[in-house]
């Protein structure tokens, strides 16, 4: 059985960009390895030569002409932003 | 008349080709149900003006003989399709206030034929549970009851089974990633079909995961569903992983008669310390199909032990990319921010803030499944049993099975609450038969056949060959109609 430790579940939310605090910590670490152990089924299954599925339709991606179908719509883009500024999304600064 | 709203879609239908009733009278009936509804918890954005507008066109639209089959039928819209100026959210804080500018193809096809959308149907939070018990508006309850404790209506459809248990509308989408159609329609009395995967197009739902989301109706009938699942089909540009296939007549499919089909039942659905009200209920519904002309088979599908473990590696794998995008910038909630925070504290305090703990959990199993070192070991790996669970399949259906019938969930509707100290992998059993079908990208239906002994229903499910919808439907109005099942909750709310 496979066991997260803190300095995992700490770096897989740092990962995931979830600000988890200290405290925590040891109760997820908890829950992601009961989890993972419930997954580790999977290793009694032989799965020499099976090709991983990607998709479970066998089918060919359509594709389509590259020509541009939209466009002009720069108010509706950033009607849901929670902050923008002179047609632009806003973030706190990224550059020194 | 003050039980319009209990009318079947098929019944309102042919009312209102016949100009025996409205649409605006309808629409009427069911937002006065909904307004007297709201112990339920089952809408959670209501459009009353959208709807009452949209049935006076539907009623023009009737009148001048232009008239689909949903034209004029009163829906639900789970709260995970885009809707056009109208909150969608998922069921999560961290799209708060999220006005889509766009409408998602299923709920605009459904619009096109002229059906009535009263509103958004709560549900599990980026429809990540099985109780409806991780959403932001707090959980639905089921209109079932037999004693003084409220029951979960299923997730993560829960808002979408309650409000057609209830008859708040006359059928509701849902979206089915491991059962979240099939699982609340078994513990509401309710009928759903989750399609082949590429059935209905995925744009403008929000995206969990998927290889395995699909969009499907949930309905008072069998006929009920055939009729709108055909409108909510069909192939769409938007979604490359749409089929361009085209949409058979479900409804003029259901012929009654299935002599001569082979029905599977798979020896390893029975599972250990199975209820013995749920080992009689699937045979008595093999029992019922045998006396209607078709052929019970035993048969195996050696792989499914392993569904469930597949699937909470890939599912999470997907949902952790997926909401990769759920980051403070282009839509929803935005933490506030302290002095001297820069990008990634907003990203981490947003998405802190923004989502709930089990969806918090799952992005990080799949952060941690698709990382450097453990891709190969649990991706890769899961990829590969899902190759064979699909195998399983292929091989039972290339013997000449024509479909696969097998209880829709281990126990029925359980209280809200029970499972609150329990482990996350506990929970998750509740799709242990729903899952292997996601996984394999066949059609599902779950229908209610019976009630335990406490007087809740219960289901059955039955699954089809890929793309063989019509025939499914046919096999489960069999079953229905066979079934017999009538009962529905007694009004407490």
């Amino acid at each position: 059985m496979s066991t997260i430790d803190l300095e995992t579940a700490r770096r897989v939310a740092k990962l995931a960009r979830i600000a988890v605090p200290e405290e925590n910590l040891p109760a997820l670490a908890g829950e992601l390895s009961d989890i993972i152990t419930f997954m580790e089924q999977l290793n009694e299954v032989n799965v020499d030569g099976v090709e991983p599925m990607t998709s479970v339709t066998p089918m060919r991606l359509k594709r389509r002409q590259d020509g541009v179908t939209g466009g002009n719509m720069q108010a509706r883009i950033l009607s849901n932003a929670p902050d923008a500024r002179e047609g632009f999304f806003a973030v706190p600064k990224v550059v020194e | 008349m003050s039980t319009l709203n209990t009318l079947t879609i098929a019944q309102a239908r042919d009312a209102l080709r016949k100009g025996d009733v409205t649409s605006t009278q309808l629409t009427e009936a069911c937002l006065s149900a909904i307004e007297g509804a709201g112990a339920l918890n089952a809408f959670v954005h209501q459009t009353p003006d959208l709807a009452m507008a949209r049935a006076k066109a539907a009623d023009d639209r009737l009148k001048a003989g232009d008239a689909p089959a949903m034209c004029g039928i009163p829906v639900g819209i789970k709260d995970l399709f885009c809707t056009e100026g109208v909150p969608s959210q998922a069921a999560s804080r961290i799209l708060q206030g999220f006005k889509p500018e766009y409408e998602s193809t299923v709920s605009a096809q459904l619009r096109d034929a002229g059906a009535v959308m009263l509103g958004k149907l709560n549900m599990d939070e980026f429809a990540m549970g099985s109780s409806n018990e991780t959403s932001c508006y707090g959980d639905v309850v089921n209109p079932w009851k037999v004693d003084e404790r409220q029951l979960t209506p299923g997730g993560s459809s829960g808002g979408s089974a309650a409000a057609v248990a209830a008859d708040l509308c006359l059928g509701a989408t849902g979206t089915d990633t491991g059962g979240s159609i099939r699982q609340p329609a078994a513990f509401t009395g309710t009928v759903g079909i989750k399609p082949t995967y590429g059935r209905c197009s995925r744009w403008g739902i929000v995206a969990f995961a998927s290889s395995l989301d699909q969009a499907g109706p949930m309905t008072k009938s069998v006929r009920d569903a055939a009729i709108m699942l055909g409108a909510m089909c069909g192939h769409d540009p938007k979604d490359s992983t749409s089929a361009d296939l085209a949409v058979p007549d479900f409804e003029a499919a259901l012929t009654g008669d299935i002599r001569g089909k082979k029905i599977g039942l798979p020896r390893e659905y029975r599972m250990d310390g199975m209820p013995a009200e749920i080992e009689k209920l699937w045979a008595d519904g093999a029992d019922m199909l045998r006396d209607a002309g078709a052929e019970i088979v035993d048969i195996s599908l050696p792989h499914t032990k392993y569904a469930l473990p597949a699937y909470y590696v890939i599912a999470p794998a997907e949902a952790s990319s997926n909401l990769a995008r759920y980051d403070g910038v282009r839509y929803g909630h935005r933490a506030k921010l302290a002095a001297g925070d820069g990008i990634t504290e907003m990203y981490e305090k947003t998405r802190a803030e923004g989502f709930g703990p089990e969806v918090q959990r799952r992005v990080m199993i799949g952060t941690y499944v698709l990382s450097a070192g453990f891709y190969d070991a649990y991706y890769n790996r899961a990829r590969k049993v899902r190759a064979l669970i699909k195998r399983d399949f292929d091989t039972v259906f290339a013997q000449g099975i024509d479909a696969i019938l097998t209880p829709a969930t281990p126990t029925a509707a359980f209280p809200l609450g029970a499972m609150a100290h329990a482990d996350p992998v506990e929970m998750y059993l509740n799709d242990v038969f729903t899952v292997t079908v996601n996984l394999a990208g066949l059609p599902g239906i779950a229908l209610p056949t019976g009630l335990d002994g406490k007087g809740l229903p219960l289901g059955l499910q039955l699954i089809g060959q890929p793309w063989g919808e019509a025939d499914l439907l046919n096999t489960a109005h069999v079953l229905e109609k066979a079934a017999g099942y009538v009962s529905k909750p007694a009004r407490w709310w």
